[in-house]
């Protein structure tokens, strides 16, 4: 922990501590402001408190304006994705004592999709990316009557992309996105290799043509920001890679 | 103010929603209200599994598990729904494998299963191996399936649309019919009238009345509000679950998984306390009584941690390999947000408020009850807002998920074949009124109490006393915090007077739904002077067969007043509704 973080000394072995940071937080209200601006706000919090606690206080208790979205609180859920000190975070997932609270901590909306008032951005156009690679299970062929089989190993090829939760942190930290909206964005490719990897699934041939075209696979330039991005250690370049990979080789 | 009209309105998009919506969607006009992105229901959050007797990895069926379900709700559950339910168990999984859930699977390639706690096999006998999972995301592969299958049928969202209100026409023969819904949408503050011929209620549970809980920050019991204001009632809401093991402080879940895969509680003294009070399934003995057994091993002083108050959830003796395949989320809860590693270190773990078992009463075709026997025309509700009541006094794990699979696709087809032919009924005059009178009487007033302050003092009070143990008075002084709180709420002040994005104003909403449903927890908990499952009462140690084996249901005088939102002005009533018993005569519950 940093210097600036006292223990409280009247304590009991192993509780946990207290200490005070500020959060420069961007704000922008439409509504209201010509440009957004930051502000920033002194909280005390403590050891085991998320970011998300933190902006709850200030909403809570100093200024109910501020507007962010949460659900879950604890890295399930996908709606609190945002730039906490210039990195895409979860602000439930991620501890305080974590992020240098020596200095003040900066709080701004995810990158790349239209800012809607203070943390909250238009989700529309990354929901939009996502539905367009056709994210469901397609079959032929007639339905068994029990389950269909599957061996464990078929079932573990697409495990790790099965965990996204959409939460566009992979997505909005891609130099590629920011600078051409177009792009399908990691996400959305994350989304189609958990189906073209699936053993049951028979779709693979549509949705390949679908990430083949100009704003597909092909802008990737595996700068990794979104692996390192992703709140749920989902290996997102080594998913896009297959992709590629299954484009060239036709093999999935 | 705009006005839509569909056949079918479902409110709220989890699991239960989601459900009935690929099933509506099909059959007439359907639009899916949902105050959150579908994709962020706490249904995703959800870990451990979905009980079915598929008997694949050993005999099973569905009997048994229909026992178990009555068993597990110490007899309050309506035994016809439970059949039902554990009946159609078996094809709701398969459905989902259909649908593309990624289920773990057996070496053969069949759907896995393993145990959880209260399912046993041929009536007790030992723990079977009935749930149904896909690691421990269960419930996110459930939300993201069938969110997946709603974009593959193009399902109408409504996103962030926050209903709450319900409208009600007088019909000619005196009877209240359903003719929609009111929303209030949260990019722009604008309202909305949604004219429906059936509206689906699916909106959830409503955690946030305590301070500890699994649930999340938006599980604020709206559907159950709206409605209950509306003059409708609440069954059972005195039974709320609390799982025994939540993060210590923080209330975050860890899936009874963890004790199904072999982890053991202990207490300070490293004992494994559960052997004293449950010694044939131990740690896998229901919930009401694991989290009964922790609390009582803090209170009697064997709690671990600088302050004594908590127990731990040792998972040290199994291999960190066996950890990764089949618990790495909640393993991962653990390292994220206490810092422990749980290959090393026991988990500090306290009970949390999890489940209500009570909600909006229904009929096993999924109609709402508007007293002990007549339905309320093109009114549905499923998922954990419904009382069906399938839980009876405690639910086993693993049956929610069922349950909003099972009941959601039932009165999605319900709501969709009563809305093909029945005629459209009139809104009734100024549908808006009360909407309108609600928010922008809190977004007027200029000075006033902060929401937090009251929603802290409410959920404190709640925890203090009316938690894992329960007295008379205990729940009095709750009674008197909540009379309090009613009146202060009246004076609540909003800080944000936009249109735009105004979550501070929708808290205010959500308080004052919040602070409605602890009263009637408080007041049915109150009244019921014996202890079954979720319920406990120190004063009224035993289950009293001969007075309570029946269902609460509570009614307030629908509001009237429209100008200044609601004013809780009138008393709840309680009355009692009878439990269905088929097969199961009332036994004592020991494990
Ligand atoms: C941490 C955790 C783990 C669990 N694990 C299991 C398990 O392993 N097995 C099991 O069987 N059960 C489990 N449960 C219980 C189970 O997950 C829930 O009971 C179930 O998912 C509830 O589903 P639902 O569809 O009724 O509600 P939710 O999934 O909570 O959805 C509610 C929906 O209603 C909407 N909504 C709410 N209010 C409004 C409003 N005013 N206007 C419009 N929309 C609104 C929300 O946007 C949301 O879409 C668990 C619960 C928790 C909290
Ligand atoms: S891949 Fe990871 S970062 Fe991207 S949306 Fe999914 S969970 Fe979020
Ligand atoms: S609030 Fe759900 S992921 Fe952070």
């Amino acid at each position: 922990m940093t210097a600036t973080v006292e223990e409280n000394t009247e304590a009991k072995p192993g509780a946990v501590p207290t200490f005070e940071v500020t959060l420069r937080i961007e704000r922008y209200n439409p509504e209201v402001d010509d440009a957004p601006h930051f502000e920033d706000y002194r909280v005390t919090v403590h050891g085991t408190d998320r970011v998300l606690d933190a902006l709850h206080q200030i909403k809570w208790d100093q200024d109910g304006s501020l507007s962010f979205r949460r659900s879950c609180a604890h890295g399930v859920c996908g709606s609190d994705a945002m730039r906490i000190n210039g990195k895409n975070r979860l602000a439930c997932k991620t501890l305080v004592k974590d992020v240098n609270p020596g200095k003040p901590i900066t709080v701004e909306p995810i990158k790349g999709l239209p800012v809607e008032k203070d943390l909250i951005v238009d989700m529309e156009p990354f929901f939009q990316a996502y539905r367009d690679v056709m994210p469901f299970l397609v079959t032929t062929g007639n339905e068994p009557t029990r389950e269909r089989l599957q061996s464990q190993e078929d079932r573990e090829r697409f495990d790790d992309t099965t965990k996204c939760i959409l939460c566009a942190a992979c997505t909005t930290s891609c130099p590629v996105f920011w600078n051409d909206g177009q792009y399908f964005g990691p996400q959305a490719i994350v989304g189609a290799h958990r189906f073209i990897f699936d053993s049951r699934d028979d779709g693979a041939a549509q949705r390949l043509e679908i990430l083949n075209d100009k704003e597909g696979v092909w802008r990737c330039r595996t700068t990794f920001n979104c692996t390192d991005a992703c709140p749920r250690g989902i290996q997102v370049t080594k998913a896009i890679q297959e992709v590629k990979r299954a484009l060239l080789t036709n093999k999935f | 103010m705009q006005t839509h009209k569909y056949d079918v309105v479902i409110v709220g998009a989890g699991g239960a929603g989601m459900r009935a919506a690929l099933e509506s969607s099909t059959r007439v006009r359907t639009a899916v209200l949902t105050k959150l992105y579908p994709t962020r229901s706490h249904t995703g959050a959800a870990q451990g599994g979905m009980c079915a007797a598929l008997a694949n990895v050993e005999e099973d069926n569905w009997e048994w598990h229909t026992f178990d379900t009555v068993k597990g709700g110490d007899y309050l559950v309506d035994q016809d729904a439970a059949e039902v339910m554990c009946r159609e168990a078996i094809d709701a999984v398969i459905d989902l494998e259909k649908m593309g859930l990624p289920f773990n699977r057996t070496p053969e390639g069949k759907i896995d299963q393993r145990r959880f706690g209260g399912h046993t096999r041929n009536h007790g006998e030992a723990a079977v191996r009935r749930s149904c999972f896909a690691a421990d995301r269960t419930g996110h592969m459930i939300l993201q399936t069938l969110y997946q299958n709603c974009i593959k049928q193009g399902v109408e969202f409504y996103n962030e649309f926050y209903v709450l209100d319900l409208l009600l026409t007088d019909g000619p023969d005196g009877v209240q019919r359903t003719s929609g819904v009111v929303a209030y949408e949260l990019a722009t503050g604008e309202i909305h009238i949604f004219q429906a011929k059936s509206v689906v209620f699916a909106t959830g549970g409503t955690g946030k009345v305590f301070k500890t809980t699994s649930n999340a920050h938006t599980l604020t019991g709206d559907g159950m509000g709206v409605v209950f204001r509306r003059g409708l009632p609440l069954e059972d809401m005195e039974f709320f679950q609390f799982h025994p093991t939540g993060l210590a402080g923080l209330g975050i879940l860890l899936s009874e998984a963890a004790r199904g895969e072999g982890g053991i509680l202990r207490n300070a003294d490293g004992e494994r306390f559960m052997e004293r009070y449950a010694p044939t399934i131990k740690d896998l003995a229901p919930r009401d009584i694991v989290a009964r057994s922790m609390a009582n091993e803090v209170r009697e002083g064997r709690g671990a941690g600088p302050n004594k108050d908590y127990v731990l959830l040792d998972l040290t003796h199994l291999e960190p390999a066996h950890i990764d395949a089949k618990l790495p989320d909640i393993t991962e809860f653990a390292r994220t947000y206490l810092g422990v590693e749980p290959y090393t270190e026991p988990v500090p773990v306290y009970p949390t408020a999890h489940y209500a078992m009570g909600g909006v009463p229904t009929n096993v075709e999924a109609e709402v009850l508007r007293n002990n026997t007549d339905v309320v025309p093109g009114l549905y509700a499923a998922g954990e807002v419904a009382c069906v009541s399938v839980h009876g006094s405690n639910r086993l794990g693993t049956n929610s998920l069922l349950d909003i699979n099972v009941f959601g696709r039932r009165a999605g087809i319900a709501a969709a074949e009563y809305a093909a032919t029945a005629d459209w009924v009139d809104l009734p005059e100024a549908p808006e009124a009360l909407v309108v009178g609600m928010v922008e009487s809190i977004r007027s007033r200029s000075t006033g109490e902060r929401v937090a302050d009251l929603r802290r003092e409410l959920q404190e009070t709640m925890d203090r006393n009316v938690q894992v143990f329960r007295t008379e008075a205990s729940m009095k002084e709750a009674l008197g915090v909540i009379d309090e709180l009613k009146e202060r709420y009246a004076n609540v002040v909003v800080q944000d007077k936009g249109k735009r994005y105004n979550t501070d104003l929708l808290e205010a909403v959500e308080l004052g739904f919040l602070i409605e449903l602890a009263e009637v927890i408080t007041l049915g908990a109150l009244a019921r002077k014996e202890s079954r499952g979720g319920h406990f009462r120190e004063d009224y140690e035993a289950r009293d067969d001969v007075n309570f084996m029946r269902h609460t249901m509570a009614y307030r005088a629908p509001v009237t007043e429209v100008d200044n939102g609601p004013r809780f002005a009138d008393e709840v009533r309680l009355d009692y509704k009878p439990v269905t018993v088929t097969r199961y005569q009332p036994m004592e519950r020991k494990y």
